[in-house]
Formats: structure tokens, C-alpha cells, sequence
């Protein structure tokens, strides 16, 4: 399966949009981990900043970067949204409040509790009626969401935006599911090469075992194990470099996604 | 799309397990909706459609890592109507990593996070040592459990929008296939009933105190259910069952207008219905019956029926079954295509339990009664949370 990237948007610590970290993951500057910082989304109207949380944000912020990077229509694009988990913070919230006696869930936060919060905000605030889907596949959420956008090029044709995040649970879950920063990502992807195309990208899946590709950096390398969404940092590598390479994707049941990255000239 | 057959089938909710108890439910317009009472100490004022005797189930041994409510529901179904064993032919078939396994949820294992945050540890905060998030809390747990109790090793993730989920699987599966990636597909979904979807559609003063009413004059809200459904969607091919059945078409879209309210002309839900008819390239005739949403709020139901009205005009037969098994939430999609498959099998447009008189106000031909008849080729809709909406097309193959 064959696809054209145009357009990336990125948060993750120390990672501050596409453009900003493409020396450091190009391996030119030195990486520095720090806090990952989410931007406000202009996406939402005020109430909406307010309450909505860090998955829709981290979602919005990376998936507007991607689409002005590319220039494409949001309004006009399906998209394919995947993450290992909802939004952990109201989980946490909701499961301590159904341990009182009242049991009061705040309407609101059962409401963006679903795992599809992100897409139902991003549609709203693109006004886009087109087809989106929100999947998850533990620590395979990156690939399996690529491997969702490939299927849909190949099947309709039209370009596609994939939007992949992930943040850290609150404790007690983080010791069950320990998560170590916030990272989102988003690639827009067309079926054909357009003047605005980055690089190739090709994919096949594979029913063997593979080493997972890794990064030199110790610090970029501790963030891709810890953060489902991080996963897509040798392949965001790939492309800053600006090299064709073939990167291994960890997919699910001793499968892997074989990645071929080729740069557009 | 390239229609796809449909060589298996199989569901549990409160009506029973299998296609065979619940055609007989459909049949009698019996519903399995009674009082929420002795769930693990919810206090709401509410009826649901709840799945006997998963308390004393287990999970397969060599799988025990992943039990909880949700998963013990999805084996109910994985061993009714034969259904693993179909999926054990397809793995000989096509191999066992040419089978995709696409899978809805909402809830997964939520019930079991929230039965563990009851046993935190006092000094530290930490939740018991027997918590397994991979396998119970994870929303990929169930899609995993579902891979590894068939021994299919195709492409597979987890859909999770909501209450449109299983319905989304469908198409993630048709297009997996159109792609090449695999040759067939499981496709499905399962929910459990829990206390965070008991309080929280509570809290937003959607559920109904009563069995849920869809279409009523007096609905006022939704009744929980649990179950799951599954599906075998396989490429056409020599040999297939004569009287298999096909997915024809899907539709998906996205409301683009609130969280938790549909529009209310239902402007979502009308793209979703058309896109399934061009996908099926058929026409508003060709449908013989649609298994509505229709959960019973009476914002929902009203959308959907403009929607309905917008796309089929006020004549072609239409229901909900959600008062006989209640709302599925994620595994409503699956549930409501399975029951629009015994529709077209066995000749009969399902009457609406629950329902007792449909409000004047709206407009499609709903049906109180269930009647026999020639049912060549069903719609079912889906919609949930995020303006997330999904209609499936299916059919008889030997129209086909």
C-alpha cells in the first residue's frame, strides 16, 4: 500500500510542532526533553478551551499544524483518529466518584469521557461532515491507525488525515499503564503525488517478528517507549532526515508494519 | 463497495444467546428489559436489558488474563451459532493471518477499573494486584481477546466511536479487505452493562425510568443493554453458501454539531443513510425495511425520523428493536445488523416492543407489529456520541 505524506504536525516534550523539531530529529541539534507544551487550540470556541481535555487538545493542536502544513480543506478530508486509551483523567475522575455514595458524574465529563472525544471536537470545529474513525490498539495505536488510512486510500482514493496521541494516566492507573509524557501526532496523506507531497510512504504488513526500528538518542528514544503515539518518532525522523529509509513498525499478534519512507523532490 | 459475504453470524444480549432465541424474541415482540436492580450496588431509577448468568461465567481457561463482563459476554456470542467453528474454517481457508478481527467497543473494561478503584489499597492509593489493565481496562482488549480465542493473527484493532462502534467495524473490515490485506474478517463488538454509562447517561437525564419506548408519543429516555454480536464477512467466492448474505453498502459521517445532541434535522444521519446507498449503489426503493437507531430520547428519535423521511419518504417500514434489548451503546451496531439479517432470512419486518403508540408528530412508517414478509435487502443505522453516525446496507446474495 502506497501513499504521499503533505502535511505533519507534532507535540511531544520537547517537541514543539513540526517545523521546530525537525533539526533535533533530523539528529543536527541536540534533543532536550522538556514538558510537553500544548499550545491553546483556536479551534474551539472559549467554554469548549476550557473543558475540553488534554487528548482533544493535543488532537486539535496536531491535526490543525497537519492541515496548514499541507494545505489541504480539513472541512473536506476524512479522518482516522486512534489512541491507546480515552481521556484518562476523566476515567480516573469518574471511577473515584462512583466509589462516594452520591455517585454524581458531571454530565459533561461522561459526555468527552468517550474515545471518541477527539474526532467528535475536531469535526465541530472544522465543520466537517466527512467519515472519521476512531480506533485503538494498545501499544500498536500508531500502526494500526496508519494501517486504517492505507486501507481507505486504497479503497476510496481520496486523501486521508491520521491523528494519533496519547497522555499519561493519573496514579493509581499510571502504575498499571505507565505512560511517561503527552505526544500527538498527525500525517495528512493522499493517494497521488501533489506538488505539496513531503515523501512516499509504503506499507505492508508482515506476519513475522522484526526488531522495531529505535533511535540513537537515548532522551527521543525513552519518549517513543513511552507514549503509544511516540511510536511514530523513527519515521518522523526518517522524514526530517529527509533519507529514504524502511522503519519497523511493532503492529499486534507477532506482526509487524514494514515502512518504506522515500523523500519527494 | 465490493459486496462481501456474510458466511456466520452469532449474538447474546438479554433475549438470549443466539440468532435462534433471538429471532423467536423478534418473532413475539418479546422483550428482556427489566428493573435495574443488584448490579453491584447501582442506585438508578431505571430498566436494562441485562445478560443472565455472566457472573458465574468464566472466561477459556489459558485465557483468564482477560476476564471481565465484557469479554465474558463477547464468548457467550463466540460460542453461539457455531460461530467459532466458522472461524476456525476460515482460518484454515485463508490462514489464520489472512483473517482480520475488527472490533467495536465502548466501555471494554470499565466495569473492572471501577470494582478496583473500590479496592485501592488505604496507605498507598494503588489498586489491587489482581488489576490487569491490558486485558480488561484497555479498550484494545477486547479486539485482543477476540484475536487470540479464534487464533486469527490478520490485521485488527479496536473501533471505538461510541454508539455507532460495531456498526464502523463493518467498514473498517470491508475496506481492509478492498486493500488486500486480509481475504475475510471477524467483525463485531460487546459492551457491558456498568456503572459509569448507568450514572453518567443519568446524569445527562437520558435514561428512561421506564423500558425504553422508541417512536413513543411518551419516550422520555434510553434503556441500557449488554450483549455482543458477530460477524464472518468474507470475499465472494465459488462454493459460498447459497443462502449467505451480503454486506452491500456502508455510510459513514460525522454531524459536525454537538458532543452529545444530534442535529436536529438530522443532517448527519442523512448523510450517513445516502453515502450507504451509493456505496450498495441502490436507490431509496430497494430498501425493505430499516432497523432505526432509535434509541427512545426524544431528541434522537425525532432527528432520525426526519432523516428517514428526508432519504425514504414516509413509506418504507421501519423500527427500532432497541425496546426489546434495550441500547447496546457499542455493541448496538452489530446487534441491530444481526437482527436485520434474520429479517432478511426469515421474512419479517420486527414490530417495536415497548412501544405502545407511535408519536403523531413523526412521520416514517413505523411498525408496531411484527409482519411477515419479503425482505430483500435491510438498512440499519447507527449513531452515537461525537455525531459519530454509521448505516449498513444488507441483502439477500441470491439478489445480488
Amino acid at each position: 500500500m502506497r501513499a504521499y505524506i503533505e502535511g505533519i504536525g507534532l507535540l511531544g516534550p520537547g517537541l514543539r510542532g513540526w517545523d521546530e523539531s525537525r533539526a533535533v530529529l533530523a539528529g543536527a541539534e541536540p534533543y532536550r526533553p522538556a514538558r510537553t507544551v500544548i499550545p491553546p487550540s483556536e479551534l474551539l470556541p472559549p467554554a469548549e478551551r476550557r473543558r475540553a481535555g488534554i487528548p482533544v487538545k493535543l488532537a486539535l493542536a496536531v491535526g490543525r499544524e497537519a492541515f496548514t502544513h499541507a494545505g489541504r480543506d480539513a472541512a473536506s478530508t476524512p479522518t482516522v483518529f486512534t489512541s491507546s486509551s480515552s481521556d484518562g483523567a476523566i476515567l480516573h475522575e469518574m471511577c473515584e466518584t462512583l466509589t462516594t455514595a452520591e455517585r454524581e458524574l458531571s454530565p459533561t465529563r461522561f459526555m468527552n469521557s468517550v474515545h471518541n472525544a477527539a474526532a467528535g471536537y475536531w469535526s465541530i470545529a472544522t465543520r466537517s461532515r466527512e467519515p472519521s474513525t476512531s480506533v485503538c490498539c494498545h501499544d500498536a495505536s500508531f500502526a494500526a491507525g496508519l494501517l486504517e488510512c492505507a486501507a481507505q486510500l486504497a479503497a476510496d482514493g481520496r486523501p486521508v488525515a491520521l491523528v494519533s496521541y496519547d497522555e499519561p494516566y493519573p496514579e493509581p492507573l499510571h502504575a498499571t499503564r505507565p505512560i511517561t509524557c503527552e505526544f500527538g501526532v498527525a500525517l495528512i496523506l493522499s493517494p497521488e503525488e501533489t506538488r505539496r507531497s513531503v515523501a512516499a510512504i509504503e506499507l505492508e504488513l508482515r506476519q513475522a517478528d522484526a526488531a522495531e526500528t529505535r533511535l540513537a538518542d537515548p532522551g527521543l528514544e525513552a519518549a517513543r517507549r513511552g507514549n503509544p503515539a511516540a511510536r511514530s518518532l523513527p519515521l518522523l525522523a526518517a522524514l526530517a532526515r529527509g533519507s529514504a529509509e524502511e522503519i519497523v513498525l511493532k503492529y499486534v499478534a507477532g506482526a509487524h508494519l514494514r515502512t518504506r519512507i522515500a523523500p519527494c523532490r | 463497495m465490493q459486496p462481501l459475504l456474510i458466511t456466520r453470524f452469532s449474538i447474546a444480549n438479554c433475549l438470549g444467546a443466539g440468532t435462534a432465541a433471538v429471532l423467536e424474541a423478534v418473532r413475539a415482540k418479546r422483550s428482556g428489559l427489566a428493573p435495574c436492580e443488584d448490579f453491584h450496588g447501582a442506585a438508578v431509577d431505571t430498566w436494562v436489558g441485562r445478560v443472565p448468568g455472566l457472573e458465574a461465567a468464566g472466561v477459556r481457561p489459558g485465557l483468564e488474563e482477560y476476564d471481565s463482563r465484557t469479554n465474558r459476554v463477547a464468548q457467550m456470542a463466540l460460542e453461539a451459532d457455531g460461530f467459532s467453528a466458522a472461524a476456525a474454517a476460515a482460518r484454515e481457508r485463508y490462514g489464520a493471518d489472512r483473517v482480520g478481527v475488527f472490533i467495536g467497543t465502548s466501555t471494554s473494561g470499565i466495569l473492572e477499573a471501577e470494582l478496583a478503584y473500590r479496592q485501592r489499597d488505604p496507605a498507598t492509593g494503588a489498586l489491587p494486584g489482581g488489576f490487569r489493565y491490558h486485558a480488561t481496562l484497555s479498550t484494545y482488549a477486547l479486539g485482543e481477546f477476540i484475536g487470540r480465542y479464534l487464533g486469527l493473527t490478520g490485521p485488527s484493532f479496536v473501533v471505538s466511536s461510541a454508539c455507532s462502534s460495531s456498526a464502523k467495524a463493518f467498514g473498517n473490515a470491508a475496506r481492509m479487505i478492498a486493500a488486500g490485506a486480509c481475504d475475510a474478517a471477524v467483525v463485531g463488538g460487546a459492551d457491558s452493562l456498568c456503572l459509569t454509562t448507568l450514572y453518567g447517561f443519568k446524569s445527562l437525564e437520558l435514561t428512561s425510568r421506564h423500558p425504553c419506548r422508541p417512536f413513543d408519543r411518551e419516550r422520555d429516555g434510553i434503556s441500557l443493554g449488554e450483549g455482543a454480536g458477530f460477524a464472518l464477512l468474507e470475499k465472494p467466492r465459488a462454493g459460498a453458501p447459497a443462502d449467505a448474505l451480503m454486506l452491500l453498502g456502508v455510510g459513514e459521517s460525522s454531524d459536525a454539531y454537538h458532543m452529545s445532541t444530534p442535529h436536529p434535522e438530522g443532517a448527519g444521519a442523512k448523510l450517513a443513510m445516502q453515502r450507504a446507498l451509493e456505496s450498495a449503489r441502490l436507490g431509496a426503493a430497494d430498501i425493505d425495511y430499516i432497523n432505526l437507531h432509535g434509541t427512545a430520547t426524544p431528541t434522537n428519535d425525532a432527528a432520525e425520523d426526519q432523516a428517514v423521511v428526508h432519504v425514504f419518504g414516509a413509506s418504507t417500514p421501519c423500527s427500532s428493536t432497541k425496546g426489546a434489548t434495550g441500547h447496546l451503546l457499542g455493541a448496538a451496531g452489530v446487534t441491530e445488523a444481526i437482527i436485520s439479517m434474520l429479517a432478511v432470512r426469515h421474512g419479517l419486518l420486527p414490530g417495536s416492543a415497548q412501544t405502545r403508540s407511535v408519536d403523531p408528530a413523526l412521520k416514517s412508517n413505523y411498525l408496531l407489529e411484527t409482519r411477515d414478509a419479503r425482505v430483500r435487502r435491510v438498512l440499519t443505522n447507527s449513531f452515537g456520541f461525537g455525531g459519530s453516525n454509521c448505516s449498513l446496507v444488507i441483502g439477500d446474495a441470491r439478489v445480488h
